[in-house]
């Protein structure tokens, strides 16, 4: 939808409510989720498609969200990790993060969230390679990599 | 060691940050700041120019922006130890990237569109971006007057040239050394500049308050350092400005020293003390961005074949610093005295020279030069058992200095209980497997070896830095911590939690740490987070702090009890009688004081507080003697790699690591070198800026300059913590362990690259590009070979 002052008015769905956001033409998800939607969560590391910190899920999808324009999320389904809370996935994931030293300065965190939160709903027999695959999507630089992957395992391991 | 009966303390206790998890934490460009205002800056497009005219009408003139700031506006340099960096250039730009003026605007976009508007004339002048070039001299002089720069005392300028410090180490005689020696090696190594490539972007907000305090929100490892350094390049008192902690989203070096922090601070200065944001994005971080420097060893090494001695070293050893030194003196000063590394060598000359070029400035990356030291000094060593015909192994193993008996070339004893540098070496080699030959692939094209180094790591800094802790009981017997670590990722504060709880004997819950709900103005002081310092100096302030707590539980328990102090222990969250467990208070019970039954009240609030200060330092002489070290981590790293001789991949099939300290807690310590071996072997084999002839970053993001990603990660990696002594006036003996995991693996796949194919690549990155370059160049007839092989099939 136009409007007068060449912003359009997007619809969507962000963490189970549905917001309505004016917007112009040329914005990108992320500054819709943080600065109109106060979704900090969505971090902005690159803007460029390489790192996945802005990771969020976009109809059930992890995506970057500095690679989608907010036009074109009309009628689209959002979920940051804001929209986890309380979950019982959230429980879990937040119990063998911690477990397994997940995490190290935390600005990748909310995007591996939520990569384990989609491998739960998702993907729950997703190989080790499958892992690891979709792993390549976000950046981290503290970690290394090997306790991300151990907690993701653990996450949808129903040992 | 003797068995150990710990509650907390080398346990897996999971880390409580988990804020971080939930979007909860906040970073710089999270917070809100009502009224706030945008910056943007404007780069210099030449490496060397004179500013000749800028007009600003304009950028002014664009709705929204209310001001435009040049580098009159900011009529002097900043730097704590070489006042050498105009952060907003005046006469002259000196890199490609200096910013020359700001822009203050109402949007961030209003501040994009305004900076496009910036009409800057420039002089282009002769520029030089090669260290080596820098030194020559009809080199063009980035700074003229660098005599008159005031800097710290031990730093030595060489005015009318571009070098910024010179550190000289001298110990016997090179002559005698020649003499002696049977096999001389002399090469040359050098390593790029490259990129912290922190994850969180680096950005600053700043406003004056109406009673003239400055405050100051950066994403920093250092809050008392941003303020001590800015208080020094202002002239004001330390005690006006207030700086806050925030979660950092990765430094590695990079946020620990003030970097643009004083742009938004003199824009609010301006702007009647309204608040100014500058936050930087990813393309930014790399042009204004603080990076590592690049450096040339030059190295000539003697060895006796009797015994294998090396009876000589001498070095020049060159840091370019780019176009500001500042911290870049000291760096350059550290790989000068760190020297000849942990081999314990009778003769030894080195000339360390911090050099300016026009470059972007540079600072402490994580491991503080040692990674950089070993990649040259590790092959050196590589070189020179191969000429004697020695195993590398059993060759370091005769070089290896001897604790308690060898000295730094400094003049500084080798402490016992820093540990034992042979039993790490033994332990990487069991663990490799040294001595059993990889099983070759059946792959003609592919080859595979194994190489171990030594990459120890002793943390710089300097011998006056102090820190402290307060702990306080509340009224339900919970103890609350106060320090001024900063939380960048590695979890000190949990490690510290767990401290208190080991020493009170009381669950970890019960110890609440303050963690951003912090600033500089109501928290002990601490130097910085860096140099893998903070578990080793700010626990044992915290040890202190609880000591003195207990100290007081105890006295006052006694009073009531009616006991010698002596005769009480701290337990179960009580103060108990020892041997009359039914005389106890419980630690709520005298947390605040205690009050009699007639409603008489004794003491007040239980409060502890400790202070640390180094214990084994000095600074270092004209000829670099003095004690350099507080203590040494000793670790040893190999690898066994692939080598793909077509396109110059190399895959590290196993790496080891072997590190001789005990830790606190063993998922954070794991953590730290898990990470640190990965970004150490990512730098080996990938990351470079890579500039064009005029000084123009060519790589500045995530597309071009690539870190690691999950599928990168080594196919096995096995770390090791040995204990074989206890560092006494370290926290449960634990030593620094954040920076040590990145020391060896440039160097260690460099000699294992050699040991596969006989190429031996003395530059970093050993990048696929660079592989296959010198495999044409030195084993042509490895790729005719293979090639045959394959026509032949």
């Amino acid at each position: 939808m136009s409007g007068t002052d060449g912003e359009i008015q997007v619809k969507l769905k962000v963490n189970g409510r549905m917001r309505e956001v004016r917007v112009k033409p040329n914005e990108r998800l992320i500054d819709t989720l943080r600065e109109k939607l106060g979704l900090k969560s969505v971090k902005m590391g690159c803007l460029t498609g390489e790192c996945g910190t802005c990771t969020v899920l976009y109809n059930g999808q992890p995506v970057k969200s500095c690679l989608v324009l907010t036009a074109e999320a009309d009628g689209k389904e959002v979920i940051t990790v804001e929209g986890l809370a309380g979950s019982d996935e959230m429980r879990r994931i937040t119990e063998v993060f911690a477990r397994n030293n997940a995490f190290q300065c935390g600005f990748c965190t909310p995007a591996f969230v939520l990569l384990a939160y989609w491998l739960m709903k998702v993907k729950p027999k997703a190989t080790d390679e499958e892992i690891l695959e979709a792993s390549n999507s976000i950046l981290c630089r503290c970690t290394g990599y090997t306790q991300i992957l151990q907690a993701l395992k653990e996450a949808i391991s129903r040992v | 060691m003797q068995e150990e009966k710990y509650l907390y303390i080398r346990k897996p206790i999971p880390r409580r940050d988990i804020d971080k998890l939930t979007g909860e934490a906040q970073f710089i460009a999270d917070i809100e700041i009502p009224g706030a205002l945008w910056m943007k800056l404007v780069g210099s497009p030449y490496p060397h120019a004179r500013i000749l005219e800028i007009d600003t009408s304009e950028a002014e003139k664009v709705p929204g922006v209310e001001a435009v700031l040049t580098g009159k506006d900011f009529p002097f340099k900043i730097g704590h130890h070489i006042r050498d960096r105009d952060v907003l250039a005046r006469d002259r730009a000196l890199y490609v990237g200096h910013p020359v003026a700001a822009v203050i605007a109402e949007t961030l976009e209003a501040a994009e569109k305004a900076a496009e508007l910036v009409r800057v004339k420039y002089e282009p002048l002769p520029y030089v971006l090669d260290p080596l070039e820098a030194m020559k001299p009809d080199a063009p002089l980035l700074h003229p007057n660098l005599g008159e720069y005031e800097h710290l005392p031990f730093l030595y300028p060489v005015p009318g040239t571009n070098i910024a410090h010179k550190f000289k180490l001298r110990k016997g005689s090179i002559k005698d050394g020649e003499r002696e020696a049977d096999v001389v090696v002399e090469e040359e190594y050098r390593l790029p500049m490259l990129h912290h490539s922190y994850l969180e972007p680096w950005g600053a907000a700043a406003r004056v308050r109406s009673d003239g305090t400055i405050e100051i929100w950066t994403s920093s490892q250092g809050p008392f350092a941003v303020r001590t350094q800015l208080a020094h390049s202002l002239h004001i008192p330390e005690s006006r400005i207030v700086v806050h902690y925030l979660y950092v989203g990765g430094g590695f070096g990079a946020k620990s020293d003030l970097f643009l922090e004083y742009l938004p601070v003199l824009a609010s200065m301006k702007l009647n003390g309204r608040p100014v944001k500058l936050i930087l994005n990813r393309e930014e971080s790399f042009y204004y961005g603080f990076h590592r420097a690049e450096y040339i060893f030059r190295m000539k090494t003697g060895a006796r074949k009797s015994d294998g001695k090396i009876v000589f070293h001498k070095g020049e050893y060159i840091y370019g610093t780019g176009h500001a030194a500042d911290l870049g003196s000291l760096l350059g000063n550290t790989i000068g005295w760190l020297a000849t590394g942990p081999y314990d060598i009778p003769n030894v000359w080195i000339d360390s020279y911090t050099v300016y070029t026009n470059k972007p400035t540079t600072t402490a990356f994580r491991n503080y030069t040692h990674t950089e030291l070993w990649f040259a000094f590790e092959q050196q060593m590589d070189i020179l058992a191969e000429r004697l015909g020695m195993d590398p192994v059993e060759f370091r193993l005769r070089n290896l200095i001897k604790p308690g008996a060898s000295t730094l070339p400094t003049g500084q004893q080798i402490s016992e209980d820093w540990g034992d540098p042979e039993g790490v070496l033994k332990r990487a080699a069991e663990l490799i497997e040294w001595g059993k030959e990889p099983e070759q692939p059946r792959e003609p094209w592919k080859r595979r070896a194994k190489a171990i180094v030594m990459a120890p790591k002793g943390p710089s800094m300097p011998p006056n830095i102090t820190t402290s802790a307060i702990v306080k009981m509340n009224e339900d017997g919970s103890v609350d911590l106060l320090t001024g670590v900063a939380e960048i990722g590695q979890g000190t504060l949990n490690s510290l939690a767990m401290m208190v709880a080991e020493e009170l004997q009381i669950p970890l819950e019960k110890v609440r740490v303050y963690g951003i709900d912090r600033d500089t103005s109501n928290t002990p002081y601490d130097w910085e987070t860096c140099a893998s310092r903070a578990t080793f100096a700010i626990g044992q302030a915290v040890l202190k702090a609880v000591d003195d707590l207990k100290q007081q539980i105890k006295q006052l328990a006694s009073q009531i009890l009616r006991v010698d102090p002596s005769s009480i222990e701290i337990r179960d969250g009580k103060a108990v009688v020892k041997g009359e467990p039914w005389k106890a208070l419980k630690l709520e019970e005298v947390a605040m004081g205690y009050t009699f039954p007639d409603g008489h009240a004794i003491h007040g609030q239980l409060i502890g507080r400790g202070s640390w200060v180094p214990r084994r330092t000095t600074g270092l002489d004209e000829e670099g003697r003095g004690h350099p070290l507080e203590f040494v981590t000793y670790s040893a790293q190999a690898v066994e790699i692939e080598v793909d001789i077509l396109s110059g991949r190399i895959d590290i099939l196993k790496a080891v690591a072997v590190a001789d300290t005990p830790f606190i807690n063993k998922i954070l310590a794991l953590g730290q070198a898990y990470g640190g071996a990965l970004m150490g072997i990512n730098v080996a084999l990938r990351e470079e800026i890579k500039f064009d002839e005029n000084g123009k970053i060519l790589n500045p993001g995530f597309t071009d300059y690539k870190i690691a990603r999950a599928g990168d990660i080594p196919k096995s990696i096995i770390v090791e913590f040995l204990s074989t002594k206890l560092l006494h006036d370290a926290p449960y003996g634990a030593k620094g362990i954040g920076e040590v995991f990145l020391g060896g693996w440039p160097a260690a796949i460099a000699n294992a690259l050699y040991r596969a194919i006989g190429v031996r690549i003395k530059r970093a990155p050993l990048s696929p590009e660079r592989v296959v370059e010198e495999i044409k160049k030195q084993k042509p007839d490895l790729l005719e070979n293979i090639v045959k092989k394959l026509g032949g099939e």
